[in-house]
């Protein structure tokens, strides 16, 4: 530790790079308050993001190999001062997050300027700046109350984010104010958790707690921080059934923020969970008491059917999509719940692979939005002909999140079908090809809308502009490319499962 | 031009085709020459590496590494050579018919069409070169995706209904079954590549096999083994060049091509037989042969008729994979290029009736004959071949299945094969006499000849003529075959 306390003073800004990594999306969000300027606005906010993905893509190559960067804000030594600690599991999500925002913002620039009152653009993009260093902090910090403020920025700025969607439908608002509430509730039971776990070991840093949890073994406090830090976490991460704020906040917020939100909040709230469960509370800890066989699994399992079958009766493919990622998450989890190497890799590159795909669905979404003024299934009828290239992307989107082979969502579906089979957990693996097979129905609805319905014949809709198709389309093809080339997010998703598994030992070394 | 530059210009080739239907979507001429001209380079790729490799084995070409173990990789073996060459040969046919058809009967949307149609061809040449179990399932899934916009080309509402079943089926047991079978092989395993022998022998024992194997085969959907039968049928909602290349060749061909490579080179035919695992398969595709036949009777829709004919037809394929013996295995390969020689013969026929009549039921065919003889001679000659009649390329399929049950003593397998020629007689050869013996009031005694145009009548006639020829040439296939089995 001593060698280590020692490199924040270096000043190269290769050391520096953790905090720079929240600070410049921090900074430049009052920016755009100070300059007022509507023209400012967006150029300030998208070279923010841009910066941060190459600061993100940096990180990730300092980590990819297993090893661990320990920055000390301000100088002042853990335990005591916080500390931001990168290893290969949260550089993942930084660079997931961070290439999102960098993806989505472009074409947030037409859609964000058709879907939200003009008075209200340069402080929608502070907020999206805010809440992106919020989801940020939260991934890269290593102290747990620092989760718990990060958390609040990111949700306090989304919850405005949300509501920015009442310019098109009001009932934005009223999703907005149920996220509030569910957001609060959430946040609540995790300070709750926290504050046991303060009581347990008398320190926030959470290789400290990990520390101190070591030495005592389990007890009842213990016990309890884990269960109120799990559920509040769980609300964040629409963790089945604390779902049900997500399908109106997702349906109801403008598309560019749903297509942000979607690929990256319910994803870095289910990292925070990996790290509390596996970094702060120990594998060994976890399997001593069943709690992610008995509680995770069965919910997951419940979350892969329930949603995907709500999804199949959805009428509007925004909608439809948000129960789908709700389906999705359950994936995610039950990954998690095997507990094994190949299970929290699934999981991991899960993470990002359902990330890049709602992100091209969800911006085609927009599109569809801002040339025929909404999503639902009769508004976009036979639009595949009108709005060839959107629709081609959305078929790309489906197909990875039926898990077609040579998609993204085939690799994370193979993986944890491998899990499974590992764990010779027979019916598993068939439950989880089994709900695929629903993913197929709810895809094939749309895609059948998009096809085969004749075009109304008194319909003016139009290709959406290159603005939007370009970033619709690299994710499109990015649901493509990790389907075929998985160097990047396998190798990444390996050493980030292998760290999580050493448990506390992964964040010692 | 060197064997993996081949394999991949073969692959290549028909994109190509894919886009210049795009481009020259407005100049019918020129598109549907573009597509010929690929549709012939395409053929002579295969034919370059049938001169480069002969009946040999080569090591895999690996594009993309996804997994450790898990490659997209491309190589060149004997079954899968055959397939490139009989798919491959039998897309230049189809195309000039595909041609003839979609004007001849004002089909609406060439250039869609036939853009999907050279997408599925490149996913079936990459079938044809897989050298793994996982490239396979891509382009397996690949090829079901891209023939849906096909089967659901008229975009009515039974269309849409049938091309729902058909996707349904083949993604639903692709999904749910083949690929759980897959990462269970590759899970206990570590590897998925096509290996002489296979690659199982020593990892799974007891009647697991049979139940992974179980997996496999109704996976497969494809192959249409009952009771995952019904997405046939269901696709013949599609134009017939559809039916002819893609439902009779290429995408039920890749089913049983499938179902053999597993056989061959997952599991093992010593293996196989061995561990006794395939018993039950090898029943269930006698008892498919059998049923399909009987349910092929009651149907008079021609296309239909012709439909479990060909499901019938594929449960052969199957069988000799289940037989686990080499003349079973050899049997199957060889069904593989005489059945998509004898069927896409009877599909050409069936549209060519439906362009030349608007005719679709067997009971209105009456007399037909005597004004469209080329289509009811090579409809006749078709017939004879999937029955398996001498001078026919079929009988020599069914000889070495009968073989090979013979020789695993499966007599009564025998008596299946059997009576399933029996009643393809008397499902097939019906049409023909009605065509030919009946009169019917609609026609004079002295009509002139009403035949379709000449892109219509000529390529079946010609793969009557393949027919026949087989029938000379089916040593040269056996021979072709036989490294799959030599010890």
């Amino acid at each position: 530790m001593s060698a280590e306390t020692l490199q924040h003073t270096a000043l190269t800004l290769n050391d520096q790079l953790p905090a720079l990594q929240i600070l410049v999306t921090f900074i430049a969000a009052p920016l755009v308050v100070m300059f007022g300027s509507l023209r400012l606005a967006w150029p300030i906010t998208f070279a923010a993001s841009a910066i941060s993905f190459v600061i993100a893509l940096m990180l990730l190559s300092q980590v990819i190999d297993g090893s661990v960067i320990s920055y000390h804000m301000g100088g002042w030594a853990p335990p005591l001062g916080i500390e931001y600690r990168v290893d290969a599991a949260n550089a993942f999500v930084l660079v997931l997050v961070t290439a999102i925002s960098t993806l989505v913002l472009p074409y947030a620039r037409v859609s964000v300027a058709a879907e939200v009152q003009k008075k209200h653009h340069t402080l929608f993009y502070t907020a999206f700046l805010l809440c992106l260093t919020g989801l940020l902090g939260v991934t890269i910090t290593g102290d747990a109350f620092n989760v718990f403020v990060f958390l609040e920025i990111s949700s306090l700025s989304t919850y405005v984010l949300i509501a920015q969607g009442a310019n098109r439908d009001r009932r934005a608002l009223t999703a907005a104010y149920d996220y509030l509430i569910m957001g609060t509730i959430g946040a609540t039971f995790f300070v709750i958790g926290l504050g046991f776990l303060y009581m347990a070991t008398g320190t926030l840093n959470m290789a400290d707690i990990s520390d101190r949890i070591a030495d005592q073994g389990a007890n009842r406090t213990v016990r309890m921080a884990i269960a109120f830090i799990v559920v509040g976490i769980g609300l964040k991460a629409a963790m089945y059934p604390l779902h049900l704020w997500l399908p109106n906040a997702y349906t109801y917020a403008p598309s560019a923020i749903t297509a942000f939100l979607a690929a990256t909040a319910t994803k870095v709230a289910i990292y925070v969970l990996l790290r509390f469960l596996f970094s702060v509370f120990q594998p060994t800890l976890l399997m001593e008491y069943y709690s992610l066989r008995f509680v995770i699994l069965p919910f997951a399992i419940l979350a892969m059917f329930l949603a995907s079958y709500i999804a199949i009766f959805q009428t509007d493919l925004k909608r439809m999509l948000a129960y789908s990622s709700v389906a999705q998450i359950g994936y995610i989890l039950l990954g998690i719940s095997f507990l094994t190497e190949t299970g929290l890799t699934a999981a991991i590159v899960h993470l990002f692979n359902h990330g890049i795909t709602k992100a091209a669905l969800f911006m085609a979404v927009g599109a569809y939005v801002l040339r025929a003024n909404g999503s639902f299934y009769d508004e976009i009828e036979g639009l595949g002909r009108r709005m060839p290239w959107t629709s081609a992307a959305v078929v790309i989107g489906g197909l990875s999140l039926i898990g077609v082979p040579g998609t993204a969502g085939f690799v994370s579906k193979w993986l944890l079908v491998q899990g499974a089979l590992e764990k010779g957990w027979w019916p598993v693996a068939l439950l989880i090809v089994a709900s695929s097979l629903l993913a197929v129905i709810y895809v094939w609805r749309v895609v059948e809308v998009l096809y085969m319905k004749p075009t109304p014949a008194d319909s003016v809709v139009r290709e959406a502009p290159v603005s939007m198709l370009i970033p619709i389309w690299i994710a499109a093809l990015a649901c493509i490319w990790f389907g075929l080339n998985t160097d990047m997010t396998l190798n990444a998703a390996k050493a980030a499962a292998q760290g999580l598994l050493a448990g506390s030992a992964g964040m010692m070394n | 031009m060197d064997t993996n530059t081949a394999i991949l210009a073969s692959m290549i080739t028909p994109l190509l085709a894919v886009v210049t239907n795009i481009i020259w979507r407005d100049k019918p001429n020129l598109r549907d020459g573009a597509t010929l001209v690929a549709a012939v380079v395409t053929f002579l790729c295969v034919l370059n590496i049938l001169m480069n490799e002969g009946n040999g084995t080569t090591e895999p070409m690996v594009l993309f590494s996804v997994m450790p173990g898990l490659d997209l990789a491309f190589n060149v073996e004997p079954l899968g050579l055959l397939f490139a060459i009989v798919a491959s040969g039998l897309w230049i046919i189809t195309h000039l018919y595909g041609i003839g058809y979609m004007r001849g009967n004002n089909e609406e949307h060439h250039a869609r069409f036939f853009m999907y149609f050279c997408f599925a061809i490149s996913t079936v040449m990459g079938i044809a070169f897989s050298a793994n179990m996982f490239t396979l399932f891509l382009f397996y899934e690949a090829l079901t995706l891209s023939t849906y916009p096909l089967v659901s080309h008229k975009g009515t509402p039974e269309a849409i209904a049938g091309a729902r079943t058909y996707l349904g089926i083949l993604i639903g047991t692709s999904i749910g079954l083949q690929l759980v079978a897959v990462i269970w092989t590759y899970t206990i395993t570590g590897t998925l590549d096509f290996t002489k022998g296979g690659i199982l022998e020593g990892h799974i024992a007891g009647p697991m096999v049979a139940v992974l194997l179980g997996l496999y085969a109704f996976g497969i959907g494809k192959a249409a083994l009952m009771p995952f039968h019904r997405w046939l049928p269901a696709a013949m909602v599609a134009p017939t060049p559809v039916s002819a290349l893609l439902h009779a060749v290429a995408v039920v061909k890749a089913g049983v091509f499938t179902m053999l490579k597993v056989g061959v080179y997952i599991f093992g035919i010593d293996f196989l037989a061995e561990s006794g695992a395939s018993e039950w398969l090898m029943w269930l595709a006698a008892f498919t042969i059998i049923a399909a036949s009987v349910v092929a009777m009651t149907k008079d829709n021609l296309k239909a008729r012709l439909a479990y004919s060909t499901i019938s037809q594929l449960s052969y394929i199957t069988l000799g994979m289940a037989l686990a013996t080499s003349m079973g295995v050899l049997g199957g390969g060889m069904q593989i290029a005489m059945h998509a020689m004898g069927k896409i013969t009877l599909f050409m026929c069936a549209g060519s009736i439906y362009v030349a009549t608007h005719k679709t039921e067997i009971s209105q065919m009456q007399g037909l004959g005597r004004i469209m003889p080329i289509t009811f001679i090579a409809f006749l000659i078709g017939a004879l071949s999937i029955i398996g009649l001498p001078p026919m390329g079929g009988s020599w399929s069914k000889w070495l299945l009968i073989m090979g049950a013979a020789n695993t003593g499966h007599w009564i397998i025998i008596g299946v094969l059997m009576v399933s020629s029996l009643l393809n007689v008397a499902y097939l050869l019906p049409l023909v006499g009605r065509g030919f013996f009946l009169s019917s009031p609609e026609i004079a005694k002295d009509a002139p000849m009403a035949e379709a145009g000449m892109l219509i009548w000529l390529p079946p006639a010609l793969t009557a003529l393949g027919c026949i020829v087989l029938f000379f040439f089916a040593g040269t296939i056996e021979a072709f075959l036989a490294p799959l089995v030599a010890k």
